[in-house]
C-alpha cells in the first residue's frame, strides 16, 4: 500500500560493519510535511540522502510517488535537497544558480527566466538576482538554495538541517516561511533535524529515529502526549522517568501512589511525568507528596526546579513565574501533586 | 640607543644587499644573453655591459634560419598538446581519485607518485622501443607522449587533492538538480578548479617547452625538432664557428613566451599553488 509520497520499505543500509540503518519503513503522505528527528548518529541524514539516492540500500526498496527508485541515480529523481551549508555553486550567479536545474531539464530560455524570477519571488529574493552567493548573508543564502530547489518543482522537497547554520534571531522566521511555502505549494517535505522545536512546529508527523531504528511515528502532540519509550520521552522535551510497579490500576514507586486514568498491563514499569503534571501547593496542607527543593533555575517566563522526594527520587519540574510570587528557595519544603491525566506508563 | 639604532641600519643595509645579490643571480645570466643577443663579430667577447652598437642582425638571421620558426611552431603543437591532454586526463583521473572510493585507490596514487621520480634516463632507452614499436619515431606525436610521463603525475595529484578539498554538498546539489557526472565536472567543476588548471597547465607547458633529452632522442630531421634541441644544434657558417649571437638571439625569443605566460598568470598560479598545498 502506498501512501503515494515517499514510502520507505525494510530498508537497511551500512558501510562495511557499520550498521546505519535497521529495517526501517515509513509512509509519507503526498503534501505532508514530515520530519525525521533525531540525535546524531541515528541514521536520520543517511535515510534522507538514500531517498536522494545517494547510495543504495542493502535491503528494502524506497518509492517516490507510487514508483520504485532504490536503483534511480539522483539526477534522474526529481526531488529538491537543500543543505545545512546552503552549497550555492560560488562561480555563478543568483540566477544561474536557480537556472541550472531549468537547463538540465532542457526548459525553453524564456520559461526559464519566468521559473528562475517566479522561485526567487516565492522567497522574497529576486532583487538580488544578478548577486554571487559570496555577496548574501547567510539567510539569503539559505533562501537562494530553498529557491534553487523549487525552481525545479520537485516531487519532494528534502531538508537537510536547514536552520541550523543560522543565528537564532532568523532561525523562527525563516522556518515559518518555510512552512507557509510547504502549505501553499501542498509539497511532500521531509525535514531532518536534531532539534525537537523546529520539527514540533513545522511537522505534520514526524518518525523519531536512534540507532538506525524508527523508534516511534505520528504528529508531534502524540509523540509528546505519549512517548512509546524512554528514548522518546526524554528527547521530546523534559521528562522525570520513574520505575516502579503497577499493579490494579495503580503505579507505586517509593513513596508515590497514583491511581492510573488509564489501563495499564500489571507488572514493571516506568512512569513518564512531564512537568507540567506536578503542580506544586506552597501551604503545607494541599499537596499529597512532601518534597525537599534541590535547585532553583529562573528562566523569565518560568522557573525549574530540581525536587527531591523523602525517598530519595529527584524530580523536575516548572512553575510559570508571577509577580508577587517568589521563586522557592533550595533547602526550602514544598508540597507536590501529580496530575493522573498528565501521565504515560512506559 | 644609538647603537641598536645603527644596528637596525645595518641590518637593513645587509637586507637590500642581499636582495641585489639575490635579484642579480636569478636575472644575470637572462640580462647577459640579452646583452649578447645585440652584438656581433668581435662585439661578442667585450665584458662591458653595454655593447657600443646594438645591432638585431642577430635576431634577423636566427629568424630568417630554415628551420628555426618550425621549430617553434613544433614547440608550440607539443607542449600545447601536452599541456591539453595533461589537463584532461588530470581532471578526470583527478576526479576518480579525488571524489570517489574504490579498492587499491591510495595504491594507485601511490604508484603515480612513485612513476614521476624516475629520472629521464631511466626511462629513455624502453621509451624508445616503446616509440619505435609504435612507429612514431621522428614524430611530433612521439613527444607530446613521452612529455605526459612527468606532466600526468603531478596534474593528476593537484587536482585530485583540489578536488578533495571542494565541498562534496557542491556536487550533490548539483546531481539532485538533474547532473550527471559528466556534468559535474564540466559545470561545477571545471570553473572552481580554474587556479589549479591554470598553474598545472602552465608548470606543464614550461616542462614541455624546455624538455631537451627525448626530443633529442625520438627526432631525427630538422623538420621535427623542438626548440631546445634546435638551438643546441645551431651550426654557424663552418663547423668551427658558434654562433653565439644567434644562439643568444634564439634563447632570448624563446623565453619571452613563458615570461608573459607566467606574469599573465601570476596571481592565479599563486593562489593554485597554495591552495593544492594546504591538504594533503
Amino acid at each position: 500500500m502506498s501512501a503515494q509520497g515517499v514510502d520507505v520499505e525494510g530498508v537497511s543500509f551500512g558501510y562495511g560493519a557499520t550498521r546505519v540503518l535497521e529495517d526501517v519503513s515509513l509512509s509519507i503522505r503526498k503534501g505532508e510535511f514530515f520530519a525525521f528527528l533525531g540525535p546524531s548518529g541515528s541514521g536520520k541524514t543517511t535515510l534522507l540522502r538514500l531517498i536522494a539516492g545517494f547510495g543504495t540500500p542493502d535491503r528494502g526498496r524506497i518509492l517516490i510517488g507510487g514508483r520504485d527508485m532504490t536503483r534511480t541515480p539522483p539526477w534522474s529523481r526529481n526531488v529538491g535537497l537543500v543543505f545545512q551549508n546552503y552549497a550555492l555553486w560560488p562561480h555563478m550567479t543568483v540566477a544561474q544558480n536557480v537556472a541550472f536545474g531549468l537547463e538540465r531539464r532542457r526548459v525553453p530560455r524564456a520559461e526559464r527566466d519566468r521559473r528562475v524570477r517566479a522561485a526567487l519571488d516565492m522567497v522574497g529574493l529576486a532583487h538580488l538576482i544578478d548577486r554571487r552567493p559570496a555577496q548574501l548573508s547567510g539567510g539569503q543564502q539559505q533562501r537562494v538554495a530553498i529557491a534553487r530547489t523549487l525552481a525545479i518543482e520537485p516531487e519532494v522537497l528534502l531538508l537537510d538541517e536547514p536552520l541550523s547554520n543560522l543565528d537564532a534571531a532568523l532561525r523562527a522566521g525563516v522556518r515559518q516561511e518555510l512552512v507557509e511555502l510547504q502549505r501553499r505549494l501542498g509539497l511532500t517535505t521531509i525535514l531532518v533535524t536534531h532539534d525537537q522545536e523546529e520539527a514540533n512546529a513545522a511537522a505534520d508527523r514526524m518518525a523519531v529515529l536512534d540507532g538506525g531504528r524508527v523508534l516511534q511515528m505520528g504528529t508531534p502532540t502524540e509523540l509528546y502526549d505519549r512517548p512509546a519509550n524512554r528514548f522518546v520521552a526524554s528527547f521530546l522535551g523534559t521528562a522525570n522517568l520513574i520505575d516502579g510497579t503497577v499493579e490494579g490500576g495503580v503505579f507505586r514507586a517509593g513513596g508515590i501512589t497514583l491511581a492510573l486514568r488509564e489501563p495499564a498491563t500489571p507488572g514493571r514499569a516506568t512512569l513518564a511525568l512531564r512537568p507540567q503534571a506536578i503542580r506544586l501547593h506552597r501551604d503545607a496542607s494541599g499537596g499529597a507528596l512532601a518534597a525537599r527543593v534541590l535547585r532553583t533555575e529562573f528562566l523569565g517566563g518560568h522557573v525549574r526546579y530540581t525536587l527531591e522526594l523523602q525517598e530519595g527520587q529527584q524530580l523536575t519540574t516548572e512553575e510559570v513565574h508571577l509577580r508577587g510570587r517568589d521563586p522557592l528557595a533550595p533547602g526550602g519544603g514544598v508540597q507536590l501533586e501529580i496530575d493522573p491525566q498528565q501521565v504515560s506508563i512506559l | 640607543m644609538t647603537w641598536r639604532r645603527t644596528r637596525r641600519r645595518l641590518g637593513r643595509l645587509l637586507l637590500a644587499l642581499l636582495l641585489v645579490v639575490i635579484f642579480l643571480y636569478a636575472t644575470l645570466p637572462f640580462i647577459w644573453a640579452i646583452a649578447t643577443s645585440l652584438r656581433t663579430g668581435a662585439a661578442l667577447f667585450d665584458p662591458s655591459p653595454f655593447a657600443a652598437l646594438p645591432t638585431l642582425d642577430n635576431y634577423r638571421s636566427a629568424l630568417g634560419g630554415r628551420t628555426f620558426l618550425r621549430s617553434i611552431a613544433n614547440s608550440v603543437a607539443v607542449a600545447g598538446s601536452v599541456v591539453l591532454l595533461s589537463l584532461l586526463i588530470g581532471l578526470t583521473a583527478g576526479y576518480a581519485l579525488g571524489r570517489t572510493s574504490f579498492r587499491g585507490r591510495r595504491l594507485l596514487l601511490a604508484t603515480i607518485l612513485a612513476v614521476s621520480m624516475f629520472p629521464q634516463v631511466a626511462v629513455l632507452s624502453g621509451m624508445f622501443e616503446l616509440i619505435r614499436v609504435l612507429g612514431l619515431y621522428d614524430n611530433l606525436l612521439a613527444l607530446t607522449l613521452s612529455y605526459m610521463i612527468f606532466t600526468l603525475p603531478f596534474t593528476v595529484w593537484v587536482l585530485a587533492t583540489f578536488m578533495r578539498n571542494l565541498p562534496i554538498e557542491l556536487e550533490e546539489a548539483a546531481m539532485v538538480d538533474g547532473a550527471t557526472t559528466m556534468v559535474v565536472l564540466t559545470r561545477i567543476f571545471l570553473p572552481l578548479l580554474a587556479p589549479a588548471l591554470v598553474t598545472t597547465g602552465l608548470i606543464s607547458f614550461i616542462a614541455a617547452w624546455n624538455e631537451f633529452l627525448f626530443a633529442l632522442t625520438f627526432t631525427l630531421t630538422d623538420e621535427k625538432r623542438t626548440v631546445p634541441v634546435a638551438i643546441a644544434l645551431m651550426t654557424g657558417s663552418s663547423a668551427f664557428e658558434l654562433p653565439w649571437g644567434q644562439i643568444m638571439a634564439a634563447s632570448v625569443i624563446v623565453t619571452v613566451p613563458l615570461v608573459a605566460l607566467v606574469l599573465v598568470f601570476q596571481r592565479r598560479i599563486a593562489a593554485g599553488l597554495v591552495a593544492g598545498a594546504v591538504k594533503g
